[in-house]
């Protein structure tokens, strides 16, 4: 399990107005292509140092290439940054809120305790 | 010394910027309610005339990152930007900028590292909507210098509740013994119970009406014993997924001080979220 890259993912897509648009229009390119060009780089470090070992696994490749948040949730990427960035990509195509329910009623067979977030 | 003129909680909605601005068809029912309210709490902050304000809260993944994660931070620096492109996106949340009071934030991490706290810092922090939806809500005005302090309630491992209040309590001796004649309030946000990302989320009520009822007791009352003998890492995943911010209210129950009942007391029960206001003036009234 590679959570921390999962989160990684979310994290670095989310705050970045163009990614969020790649991943929304071509979701498993832009998840191949992230995995090699931006999955190994320390965030604050310069390019040559990346680090050498970070890959998705292939169920974590497939939830974000099929943008799959139940499965996301059930891996354990952390919620908070799940729902952010699928709100970016598909709140425009709904009522006001519809998206959220929409989310919430998606995970509706999930019961307490939720998967572990701890990376 | 620095006077200690308030000590003030509350939740942080990040959607009051946009319900109290906006008109017509835009404006929600409920907003004009939620502004009257706020307008209320922010008398309460107004009326104690602070200097200086001490900021706490927690960054939601904006500067902060799994790759070398603080569990508590104190921000040193003359300035400090604010909000972030995902909140402007998702909230409509405007840029803002901070002046910072430095000298009290050299000071908070001196002795707050003396006093068994080892405090990470920043000299160049970005502040998130922990931390500004406050500011709009209690001083938008914006003139005041700040000292934010951020708390790790996010990213598991997290500190324990009772660690949350311990520094608490340690903000409050540390502004008090600060050598100053400022007046400073130290002002808190957090959550009730709340689910983000869950099959919980963005309900009719927050998650968890009862926790909610129980919290504000604890809040209003100043109930520490009780509050920590209930809560625990492990108990707040039931109330909501996201309800570990409610120990930032723990915290502040640790600057009020045990047993002390708040001066002002107010909540609103929103659609996804109950918003919750409480005001200490520690000296007893407002000079």
């Amino acid at each position: 399990m590679s959570k921390y890259l999962l989160n990684k993912f979310l994290f670095t897509v989310d705050r970045d107005p163009e990614l969020v648009e790649r991943y929304r229009e071509d979701p498993k390119g832009m998840v191949e292509a992230w995995e090699s060009e931006y999955a190994n780089r320390i965030l604050n470090c310069h390019g040559a140092e990346s680090s050498t070992w970070l890959r998705f696994e292939d169920a974590e490749r497939e939830a974000l290439a099929a943008h799959d948040y139940p499965r996301l949730f059930e891996l354990g990427a952390h919620p908070f940054l799940t729902l952010t960035l699928f709100i970016a990509m598909f709140e425009r195509d709904h009522e006001p809120l519809g998206f959220q329910l929409e989310y919430a009623r998606r995970l509706g067979h999930f019961a307490l305790p939720y998967p572990d977030i701890a990376t | 010394m620095a006077e200690l003129v308030a000590v003030i909680a509350s939740t942080h909605h990040p959607f009051f910027y946009r319900a109290s601005t906006s008109t017509g068809e835009d404006r929600p029912p409920f907003a004009d309610e939620w502004v009257r309210k706020v307008e209320a709490f922010r008398e309460t902050l107004t009326k104690a005339r602070p200097d200086v304000l001490v900021m706490v809260g927690s960054d939601h993944f904006h500067q902060l990152w799994l790759d070398n994660m603080p569990q508590f931070l104190v921000g040193k620096a003359p300035f400090y930007d604010a909000n972030w492109y995902n909140e402007e996106r998702e909230f409509g949340l405007p840029r803002m900028l901070f002046e910072g009071q430095e000298d009290l934030s050299t000071y908070i991490l001196r002795e707050g590292i003396d006093a068994g706290f080892d405090l990470a810092f920043s000299n160049e922090l970005r502040i998130d909507h922990s931390i500004t939806c406050p500011i709009i809500t209690l001083r938008p005005q914006n003139d005041l210098p700040i000292v934010p302090i951020y708390t790790n309630i996010f990213a598991p491992p997290l500190p324990r509740p009772s660690r949350f209040v311990q520094l608490g309590k340690t903000i409050r001796q540390l502004v008090e013994s600060w050598p100053s004649d400022k007046r400073v309030a130290v002002i808190g946000t957090g959550h009730l119970s709340l689910e983000l990302g869950g099959p919980r989320q963005f309900g009719p009520h927050g998650p968890d009406p009862e926790f909610d009822q129980k919290a504000v007791q604890w809040i209003a009352s100043g109930d520490l014993d009780g509050c920590l003998s209930e809560v625990t890492l492990d108990s707040l995943h039931l109330p909501g997924n996201a309800t570990h911010g409610f120990m930032d209210f723990m915290l502040m129950m640790g600057v009020a001080g045990e047993g002390k009942k708040a001066d002002y007391v107010d909540t609103y029960d929103l659609f996804h979220t109950m918003e919750a206001y409480f005001t200490w003036y520690p000296n007893g009234g407002v000079a």
